[in-house]
């Protein structure tokens, strides 16, 4: 996903003179090209996300469009005091881009996984917080974002991801895509454990369980009405992130519920616990350790569904 | 030659009425951080009244220099130049602090003609250093100022930026530091010593000039003649007396929390120099 990012964000920079790439010694074999084709519109700070995120912000503030990028919390926590008062206070054009979402870096430690960022992230007001699941919804995301005025928090991938659209998309921000239907019940995913749930759903169809299928690529502003009409034909709402149990999109849909009243629904968080994982292993296997394989997906689902 | 003497004097009396305002509004709710405002306040005179390129008819106007306060709790002294120079009326002083007032503690972008908010430390210059970046980028002839504490050279991001505008020599750049000497809890000296300071900011690769900090003159000139070497930032160590101008203030930490109370106010005026009702 991170290279179709990049292919694209070159892509849309030729057309753009206004796109500066801003980055904190990270990116290698991937920015490159950016660098290359835009000497002028391109820095690499060093290892230093506040001084990252404060020029990002001070080119913004001039009418550019800043993009700041790093790996999973570089650009996020390391200078949350610049994100909060410099970009989203000023409601400056910065766009922070992290690469490797969730897990994605699982082997390396938890230094390097990206947990608690949608919490953080949405909890800021002027904020757009996306999570695209495929390359697909990466590409249009990335338009998507240079488009919007003010900024963008994008969790991108980091590897090939499978597809899971099957073909072209519209992709709106805070609006939700239904990926299959079904009416047995609602599954709500974000980011790159899509794929997971696309086959978990595919476990569950052959027990005869129907649920209906939801991309939300925008934690916020969250997708209101697709959550209420899903909560209401079909009766009980899972969600599944890549992210911990608290704040990120399960906290964000319980929200939706909880304020218009819907909270006999049944109703399931599947994410990672509050805790830091101490066990070494790659994104997949971490998946499967904590529930999130196709089969652990499953399973949580049916008991939810079933009632058990 | 003759008429030197006078615009000096000018400058003079209008550090008092910023001063007095300064007074009068940390006296408003008994507010803190009066020493602030008054150490750096000549420094604000030369800025605004020779140095900076504004119009405060037309805040937004693009070629504008930008002047970033980075020290953003010493917002009473720039709000108090800026309504002299007319950018908002200055009526709104009297609301600083207040509730429902136009002027919180720490300086804000919703004010017209205020570039950017500050009030934790370390953020002014990094944005600098990227409005100097799109004013290269742009080949504009504007120039950036950020106006910071010496307390705020503690922090990391200060430093992140100042490698970084040397590393891409940023002549329209300029760091003038109110070297008051006293931060939140004491000395300088004895909480992280900055010396040698002027050579520690030499070595990293700017231009670094010292100035004292309540001599027009001397401010003036250094500041008429940016950037002070070609292809580098210009840093100015502007060596200053926290709570200067108020002797029982002066160079103490309590200027930092305390307010001039209400049976002071009189006598603080008188020693400004200032009839506050009637001359302002």
């Amino acid at each position: 996903m991170r290279k179709t990012f990049n292919r694209n964000l070159l892509e849309i920079a030729k057309r753009n003179e206004r796109i500066f790439l801003v980055v904190s010694d990270i990116g290698y074999g991937e920015i490159e090209p950016f660098a290359h084709t835009f000497p002028d519109r391109f820095f690499n700070v060093g290892v230093a996300e506040q001084n990252m995120t404060g020029i990002a912000c001070g080119l913004a503030l001039e009418g550019n469009i800043a993009i700041t990028y790093s790996i999973a919390n570089f650009p996020t926590l390391r200078c949350l005091e610049q994100i909060r008062n410099d970009v989203c206070y000023h409601n400056a054009n910065v766009k922070i881009v992290i690469i490797g979402g969730g897990v994605a870096y699982g082997a390396l430690g938890i230094s390097h996984h990206s947990t608690e960022d949608l919490a953080i992230m949405r909890a800021l007001p002027n904020m757009v917080v996306l999570s695209p699941c495929d390359c697909i919804e990466a590409k249009e995301a990335t338009l998507a974002m240079i488009e919007h005025q003010g900024p963008v928090y994008y969790r991108c991938g980091y590897k090939g991801e499978p597809d899971i659209h099957s073909g072209p998309i519209n992709f709106e921000i805070g609006r939700a895509i239904q990926i299959c239907d079904g009416n047995d019940g609602t599954i709500i995913f974000t980011g790159t454990i899509g794929y997971n749930v696309l086959l978990a759903r595919e476990i569950l169809s052959q027990k005869g369980i129907k649920c209906r299928l939801i991309s939300m690529h925008t934690i916020k502003p969250i997708d209101t009405e697709i959550i209420l009409l899903c909560a209401r034909e079909t009766g009980a709402i899972i969600t599944v992130e890549e992210h911990n149990l608290s704040g990120g999109l399960g906290g964000a849909i319980s929200e939706v519920l909880a304020d218009n009243c819907l909270s006999q629904v049944k109703f399931k968080r599947i994410a990672f616990p509050d805790i830091y994982v101490s066990e070494v292993g790659s994104q997949e296997w971490l998946r499967e350790k904590y529930g999130m394989s196709p089969s652990g997906i499953a399973k949580t689902i049916e008991e939810t569904i079933r009632g058990n | 030659m003759v008429m030197e003497p006078k615009k000096y004097e000018n400058y003079k009396k209008l550090a008092a009425r910023i001063r007095a305002h300064a007074v009068m509004m940390t006296n408003l709710r008994h507010s803190g951080h009066i020493g602030s405002s008054l150490s750096m306040a000549d420094i604000l005179v030369v800025l605004f009244e020779r140095v900076l390129h504004l119009d405060p008819q037309n805040p937004n106007w693009s070629e504008r220099d930008r002047f970033i306060l980075s020290k953003g709790h010493a917002s009473a002294g720039v709000y108090a130049v800026m309504a002299e120079k007319g950018f908002f009326p200055k009526s709104w002083l009297k609301t600083y602090y207040c509730d429902g007032g136009k002027l919180c503690g720490h300086i804000s972008h919703h004010v017209p003609g205020v570039e950017f908010s500050t009030g934790s430390l370390g953020h002014g210059l990094p944005v600098g250093v990227g409005m100097a970046l799109s004013a290269k980028y742009k080949r504009a002839k504007h120039r950036v100022f950020v106006l910071m504490s010496d307390g705020e050279c503690n922090e990391g991001s200060t430093w992140e930026a100042i490698m970084f505008a040397a590393q891409h020599k940023l002549d329209n750049l300029v760091a003038i530091v109110d070297y008051n000497k006293i931060q939140a809890l004491g000395k300088t000296s004895e909480i992280i010593n900055l010396e040698p300071f002027a050579r520690k900011v030499e070595d990293f690769g700017w231009a670094v000039k010292e100035i004292n900090g309540h001599n027009f003159e001397q401010i003036e000139q250094a500041l008429l003649k940016i950037p002070i070497e070609n292809n580098k930032p210009s840093f100015f160590i502007a060596h200053t007396v926290k709570g200067k101008g108020i002797s029982f203030l002066e160079n103490t930490v309590a200027s930092h929390y305390k307010c001039v109370p209400d049976e002071k106010l009189s006598d603080v005026y008188k020693e400004l120099g200032v009839e506050y009702e009637k001359d302002i």
